[in-house]
């Protein structure tokens, strides 16, 4: 018995943590699917989703606004607009003007940027990292109480509930509308795209929001989760999220999904069986034997190469 | 087009306030246990909102602004010209080459301690980039945690000598070889990779080899590193004002003159020099080689270079594991420069350096990259007050690059030859 609970608990924590990586592995996934560019600083992004909302709870704070709900909406809202205005500006600068040229010049732009946004948030909101408020408090308990808990904090519950509410949208945002038929249409084939008059340009800054805009949902829940932000934060979770989009087969949106969950669940019995310094090994082990052995992914589709 | 233009520029001036604003607008600063926020200085804000009106003015008069700068005479005057023949061009370079070494030998007999140091640091950075060089400027690979390679040198010096009480002289060749072994360790399942997924796996090992050496504490002392690794020695001669190995002599009484702390900062500045001389010679030796022209031909067009019966693993191994060879080189110099080390030392920024210096200096040009390496290092020493805004600079500079100037500053040059036509 204690050790199913123990168990569970570990499933527990690493489909909470799985669940946030699969929204920030969305961006990753999407941008790859149709420009076939590895968005390195995406990872930023989710981190200024973060300390957007951070900003945005102690703001309504000093204002006198105690209504959980209120603070909650208009946190998340004011992170996706910042995170997503962020993104579109990203790809703006940084990855339009070089689209096209040889692979490696859009990958080196990209860390180029995601160490200019690292440092840009470093210099405004210093360094040290900064407390986050626990806003949702409390856990649901099972199992006696003298011996090992299961906890199910709120906190958990609500990441699980936003990640499938999100995940729900996006899939009818890609499947019913159409921007959405439009994104398929693209990531199939942009010149065809292009020619049956499919504003590309558009299309691709619009996946461009929608990435940030989940990794800024992503970073509101984590910041509240771990308790805590700092410059650094995203550079490590854009990394799991990355690893999370290959896992799955990159480009493919399930596939995403089902990348962070697994992704979270061996990163928290890692932590729960072995050690918790070693989970990052862990992962990044995860991410290279993937890569050599099955590189299109769980659910990807298998490359052709074309000469 | 009028209204579409300024319906686009309000849109971009308004995104240029939405993403400056909160992040630089408004501090989080803590109070106590609580946080609050502090608006910005008015300086601040003012800048804000002048940047999102420059904005909105170039993205108004953007076609009229990038149709004018076209019309621009070419800013540089040399580039219609042609270029010096390949011998005369050959021979200048050997002089120049020279001159500069020369000048480089005795120049730190006459400066002050603290920029030999710094020039030591120059030169362990011209080694790293030289190595880095090979890898992802000429072979077009992307190695993304080749500062794995240069904390396996550095631990090999740190490691062999506190165990096994191995000198300088005796860890350089060590550390050098294993690198270049974790290189091909490394290189021998990820070459078939593609390039940005092999970027990612790269990344991946040298986070992988940074958190073992952080956590593996019973050998490598954890994140408190491992101190007290000693100077290089000259025959046996040491620089310290007291011996410490058996059997050594010291310099200073040797010679019968006064000690000096400085002898020892010159002498490892020799060394580096020697070595990084060494690197670059070597480098340019291979470059004209045949694997060197494979390894060319292989980041051009990977299907032509092995429809010409090129092995790609083995090209592609050579690099990684040559470039990963002066990388344990640097690092053992650094280590014995530092004298302590931990892994703090080398976390993924400084790959991103190693990088930056690549890319600025122009992939696959020695004297670019080298001209790179002694800006990136002396530049932020020389601006010590903006010097947290160097990281800010250098990712901005690395986005600018790409989009204006791939090619670096110095780009590679090939003197073209091509078939004159029979008539």
């Amino acid at each position: 018995m204690q050790d199913l609970l123990y168990f569970s608990q570990q499933l527990v924590n690493g489909l909470t943590i799985g669940s946030a990586y699969a929204l920030i592995a969305i961006g990753y996934t999407m941008v790859y699917g149709i420009i076939g560019m590895i968005n390195f600083a995406h990872g930023e992004i989710y981190m200024i989703g973060a300390y957007t909302a951070l900003i945005a709870i102690t703001g309504l704070a000093t204002l006198g606004v105690a209504w959980l709900p209120v603070i909650l909406l208009v946190a998340l809202i004011c992170a996706v607009i910042v995170s997503s205005s962020m993104g579109w500006a990203v790809e703006r600068v940084a990855y339009r003007p070089v689209r096209g040229r040889h692979r490696l010049i859009p990958l080196i732009s990209a860390i180029g940027m995601s160490i200019f946004l690292q440092n840009y948030v470093h210099l405004a909101q210093g360094s040290r990292n900064i407390g986050f408020p626990a806003l949702i408090d409390g856990s649901f308990r099972f199992g006696a109480p003298e011996s090992f808990q299961l906890s199910l904090s709120y906190m958990q519950i609500t990441i699980f509930i936003t990640t499938l509410i999100c995940m729900t949208l996006l899939s009818l945002f890609i499947s019913r509308s159409r921007i959405g038929r439009a994104c398929r249409a693209v990531s199939q084939d942009l010149g065809m795209a292009n020619l049956l008059g499919i504003d590309t340009n558009r299309i691709i800054s619009a996946t461009f929001v929608i990435g940030a805009s989940l990794a800024a949902v992503a970073g509101l829940l984590l910041g509240m989760y771990y308790g805590s932000v700092d410059p650094l934060f995203g550079f490590i979770a854009g990394l799991k999220a990355f690893t999370a989009a290959v896992l799955g087969g990159i480009g493919s949106i399930p596939g995403a999904m089902l990348g962070g969950l697994i992704l979270g669940v061996s990163e928290s019995m890692t932590s729960g069986y072995l050690s918790g310094e070693y989970k990052d090994v862990v992962s990044f082990s995860l991410l290279i034997l993937i890569l050599l052995f099955k590189p299109t992914g769980l659910l990807g589709k298998p490359e052709v190469e074309k000469i | 087009m009028a209204t579409h233009n300024l319906k686009h520029a309000l849109f971009c001036a308004i995104v240029t306030v939405v993403i400056a604003y909160p992040i630089l607008g408004l501090d989080l600063v803590a109070q106590g246990t609580q946080i609050g926020l502090e608006g910005a200085t008015p300086t601040t804000i003012i800048s804000i909102f002048l940047a999102a009106g420059i904005v909105f003015l170039f993205q108004l008069f953007r076609d009229n602004i990038m149709g004018n700068l076209g019309k621009l005479p070419k800013l540089n005057p040399l580039s219609g010209r042609e270029p010096m023949p390949a011998e005369k061009r050959a021979k200048v370079e050997a002089w120049v080459l020279t001159a500069i070494i020369v000048l480089a030998l005795f120049w730190p007999f006459v400066v002050s301690r603290g920029s030999v140091d710094l020039a030591t640091l120059v030169l362990i950075y011209i080694m790293l980039a030289l190595g880095l060089n090979v890898v992802v400027g000429l072979a077009g690979l992307l190695d993304l945690g080749y500062v794995a390679f240069y904390a396996v040198g550095a631990y090999t010096f740190a490691l062999l000598y506190q165990y096994f009480g191995f000198t300088f002289w005796m860890a350089l060749p060590v550390g050098a070889l294993l690198a270049a072994t974790f290189g091909m360790v490394l290189g021998f399942p990820v070459l078939r990779l593609r390039g940005d997924y092999l970027a990612i796996v790269t990344l991946g090992f040298g986070e992988i080899i940074r958190i073992l050496l952080n956590n593996w504490t019973a050998v490598t002392g954890g994140p408190n590193g491992i101190g007290g690794i000693p100077d290089p020695t000259l025959f046996g001669m040491e620089f310290g004002r007291r011996v410490k190995g058996e059997g050594n002599t010291s310099f200073h009484e040797t010679f019968g003159i006064a000690y000096s702390g400085e002898h020892k900062v010159i002498f490892l500045y020799l060394i580096a020099l020697v070595l990084a001389v060494i690197t670059a010679l070597v480098i340019r030796r291979l470059m004209r080689m045949p694997v060197g022209r494979a390894w060319e031909a292989l980041r051009e067009d990977e299907i032509a270079a092995r429809s010409l019966g090129l092995s790609r693993t083995a090209v592609k191994l050579s690099a990684f594991t040559i470039g990963a060879f002066f990388a344990g080189f640097a690092g053992t110099v650094f280590a014995s420069k530092q004298g302590f080390i931990s892994p703090e030392s080398f976390v993924f920024l400084e790959s991103a350096i190693i990088l930056a210096i690549v890319v600025l200096g122009g992939m696959g040009s020695q004297i670019g990259v080298i001209l790179a390496a002694i800006a990136v290092t002396i530049l932020p020493e020389l601006a010590r007050e903006f010097s947290d805004f160097r990281m800010l600079v250098f990712g901005a500079a690395m986005v600018l690059m790409m989009v204006w100037r791939p090619q670096g500053l110095m780009p590679m040059r090939r003197i073209p030859i091509s078939l004159k036509r029979q008539e």
